[in-house]
């Protein structure tokens, strides 16, 4: 009797296909190519809105970072520093955000912000378009959109604070494994999320770069995905170095898995073999710099991205800013600032570090 | 609807036989009391809680996980699971994104990832009903195969843009309420998946199975044909849930809905369902469907920590399972002071 029923449920599966298929075939719906696009145009209010830049910054303003996922090392320093700048202006800010960083994780917290009539919203999007819908509905109620570390598509915010330029951490990256392998091997990635948008642009930069001439004798073998998870890039790590015997270099642009990926080569045979790079937090580095593991890696400084980003907030929610190309902000400490193309304000050249500088740093 | 009339059926262990203040003390009666108590306190202590955007996106937000657990629920009724569902919805999410973006006609989409949920759930229900393998290991086998099936269809891409009017579906209230389409769909299903539940014989006959299948099997019941079509159900539904999660979210990845096969059996496990089988109700599940959704919520609304949110789940959780099991230990031993 099980034989018939999947026999009858075999047929209905193929004349539902078929059917299926017959609508595709005959170009009937609703296509990619016919359909128009949710993605609507940016609210035309908030470009219509005239900034004054003589506005004085608003005390008492609330804001909401909302990172890919809380406790995660990195965004707590980059949230920390944002909440310390709120008090600068008499602010109140706080962090909130999931454990996990999936990709619509972060939708309820947006709601719950909306609900609690915050100011300004500072969010890293675990996914460009899954924030939108929410953002959009938050930008509608008057609340400003700051997206930091990882944009949000550019109709969901008003600014974006890009941590250092995206081309630029990308090639300066293969330039630094680069000076350390002697333009010669081998190499790997190994990355965040495989959809993590910051992570991906900077690998496409990476790619880029590799093509140049002087790079002829290097070899992108593998792009690895570590899911900023500490266990799996460890383990990711492990698999890379016992798939690709000859591998020379291993550059890793997330601060999560630049430190397992170092854990793990520091207790392993492969120590002093291979070239480990990325980008790393000093605190998180500083043993494996200590025990020749790592010679030098790079970062800007999550600090003043925080920072940066809880002084744009402010700018806008004070009505300074709108989030136009060239509007100037004053930035606290950091001194002036101008938005540029889409919405983009960026915090500077990416810094490296090595055994001669990492004692200055403590975060 | 008539309470679990099935596992009132001889084969229930002696002394569990309700008295009258039995009937006030059943778990899903205490999960609906907690549900209102919640509301209530939220609706008190929150400004943002009670309001009709809060609610509206509240259960918007639980849309795929109630659609779920409504076949989630029969299937544990019949003392089976399915492990798989949030990856066929991830797998249905991610063929979405792949025919979308190669040019196809989203009215051949929708049907055909449909098409794609109920060859899961039949690969599991094969698995479980002919090869006679426990479904929690069938579909921890088929949980990693259908996200990874996922992963090879879209790889690490994400697929966003689909057409405004197909959004809007997943994403709108019914106009004049505040109800969002996927939640009024849930709704339609919630009633018929109670009446067949509760009110058929076909209901009837998963808690007999769910309670003793040997003895289901002699009464004449077609255990296994019963469970292959669960598990279809199952398959389809979770595939379902992919469309309506792709369109609200706006993006089609591999990796949706990751993990919320927990959140859909904790829901039904809350809601008072037997993990055993046959014992249950509907009407407790969707209670702790509500009751999980809100109480994050109004968590969430108060600034309380996200580990602190994941405790008070799991403890809920541990104290649902926990509850029943005390109370038929403390009848027993008032029955039997001699052991």
């Amino acid at each position: 009797m099980v034989i018939s029923i999947a026999r009858r449920f075999a047929s209905t599966v193929a004349v539902t296909s078929l059917l299926a298929l017959g609508l595709a075939a005959c170009g009937g719906g609703t296509t990619k190519d016919s359909a128009s696009s949710s993605a609507a145009p940016a609210p035309a209010e908030s470009a219509a809105a005239s900034a004054n830049p003589n506005a004085p910054l608003k005390e008492g303003l609330k804001l909401a970072f909302l990172p890919k996922q809380i406790n995660n090392p990195y965004e707590t320093i980059v949230d920390n520093a944002g909440i310390e700048a709120a008090k600068e202006f008499k602010g109140e800010a706080k962090e909130v955000g999931p454990s996990d960083a999936s990709a619509s994780s972060q939708i309820s917290y947006i709601n719950t912000l909306i609900q609690q009539n915050q100011d300004a919203i500072l969010i890293a999007a675990n996914d460009a378009n899954a924030v939108c819908g929410p953002l959009k509905q938050a930008m509608a109620k008057g609340i400003k959109i700051v997206s930091y570390d990882s944009d949000a598509a550019k109709d969901c915010r008003d600014i974006f604070i890009n941590q250092a330029s995206s081309e630029e951490v990308g090639r300066s990256q293969v330039k630094l494994l680069a000076e350390m392998i002697d333009y010669k091997g081998e190499i790997a990635i190994l990355s965040a999320t495989a959809n993590a948008t910051n992570q991906n642009t900077w690998i496409e930069f990476m790619k880029d770069e590799l093509a140049k001439p002087e790079y002829k004798d290097m070899k992108l073998v593998k792009v690895a995905y570590g899911d900023d998870d500490d266990q799996k890039s460890f383990q990711e790590t492990q698999g890379l170095l016992q798939a690709y015997p000859n591998l020379k270099g291993i550059i890793s642009p997330t601060t999560v898995g630049i430190s397992a990926a170092a854990r793990y080569i520091s207790g392993s045979k492969y120590k002093g073999e291979i070239t480990l790079t990325g980008l790393g937090t000093p605190n998180q580095m500083r043993q494996f710099i200590k025990d020749g593991t790592v010679q030098k890696f790079a970062l800007w400084n999550p600090k003043d991205l925080g920072y940066l980003a809880a002084y744009a907030a402010a700018a806008l929610a004070s009505g300074q800013i709108t989030g136009a190309e060239g509007e100037t902000f004053k930035a606290g400490k950091l001194g002036e600032r101008t938005i540029g193309k889409d919405g983009e304000v960026i915090l500077g050249p990416p810094f490296t570090f090595d055994s001669g500088n990492i004692d200055q740093f403590d975060f | 609807m008539a309470p679990d009339t099935a596992s009132d059926i001889p084969v229930r262990p002696a002394g569990e036989a309700r008295g009258g203040l039995g009937r006030f003390l059943r778990w899903d009666v205490l999960v609906t009391a907690l549900l209102i108590a919640v509301f209530l306190a939220g609706s008190a202590g929150s400004d943002g809680f009670a309001t009709i955007d809060n609610l509206s996106f509240a259960l918007g937000d639980l849309g795929e996980i109630a659609l779920i657990a409504l076949a989630m629920t029969m299937l544990v009724v019949a003392a089976e699971v399915d492990l798989s569902v949030a990856s066929v919805l991830g797998l249905s999410s991610a063929l979405i994104g792949a025919l979308w973006d190669g040019g196809w006609a989203i009215e051949a989409i929708i049907p055909l990832v449909v098409v794609v949920g109920m060859v899961c759930g039949l690969i599991n229900g094969l698995l479980v009903t002919r090869l006679g393998l426990p479904s929690l290991a069938v579909t921890i086998g088929t949980l990693a195969l259908y996200r990874g099936l996922a992963y090879v269809v879209l790889g690490d891409k994400a697929v966003a843009e689909f057409p405004a009017n197909y959004v809007s579906l997943a994403v709108d209230d019914v106009p004049g309420t505040p109800i969002p389409y996927p939640v009024a769909l849930f709704a339609v299903l919630a009633v018929i998946t109670g009446i067949v539940l509760h009110a058929t014989g076909f209901g009837r006959s998963l808690f007999a199975i769910g309670a003793q299948e040997e003895a289901a099997f002699f009464a004449g019941i077609r255990v296994k044909r019963i469970k292959l079509l669960l598990f279809v159900l199952s398959g389809t539904v979770a595939a379902f849930a992919g469309v309506v999660f792709t369109l609200r979210y706006g993006s089609a990845r591999a990796d949706n809905g990751m993990g919320i096969e927990l959140a859909v059996i904790a829901a039904v496990l809350l809601g008072g369902v037997d993990f055993d089988g046959g014992k249950g109700t509907l009407g407790g599940v969707i209670a702790g469907v509500l009751l999980i959704g809100l109480l994050r919520n109004l968590l969430m609304l108060n600034d309380v920590a996200t580990e602190i949110q994941s405790i008070v789940t799991g403890l809920l959780l541990i104290i649902s399972v926990l509850t029943p099991r005390l109370a038929a230990i403390v009848r027993q031993r008032r029955r039997a002071p001699a052991l």
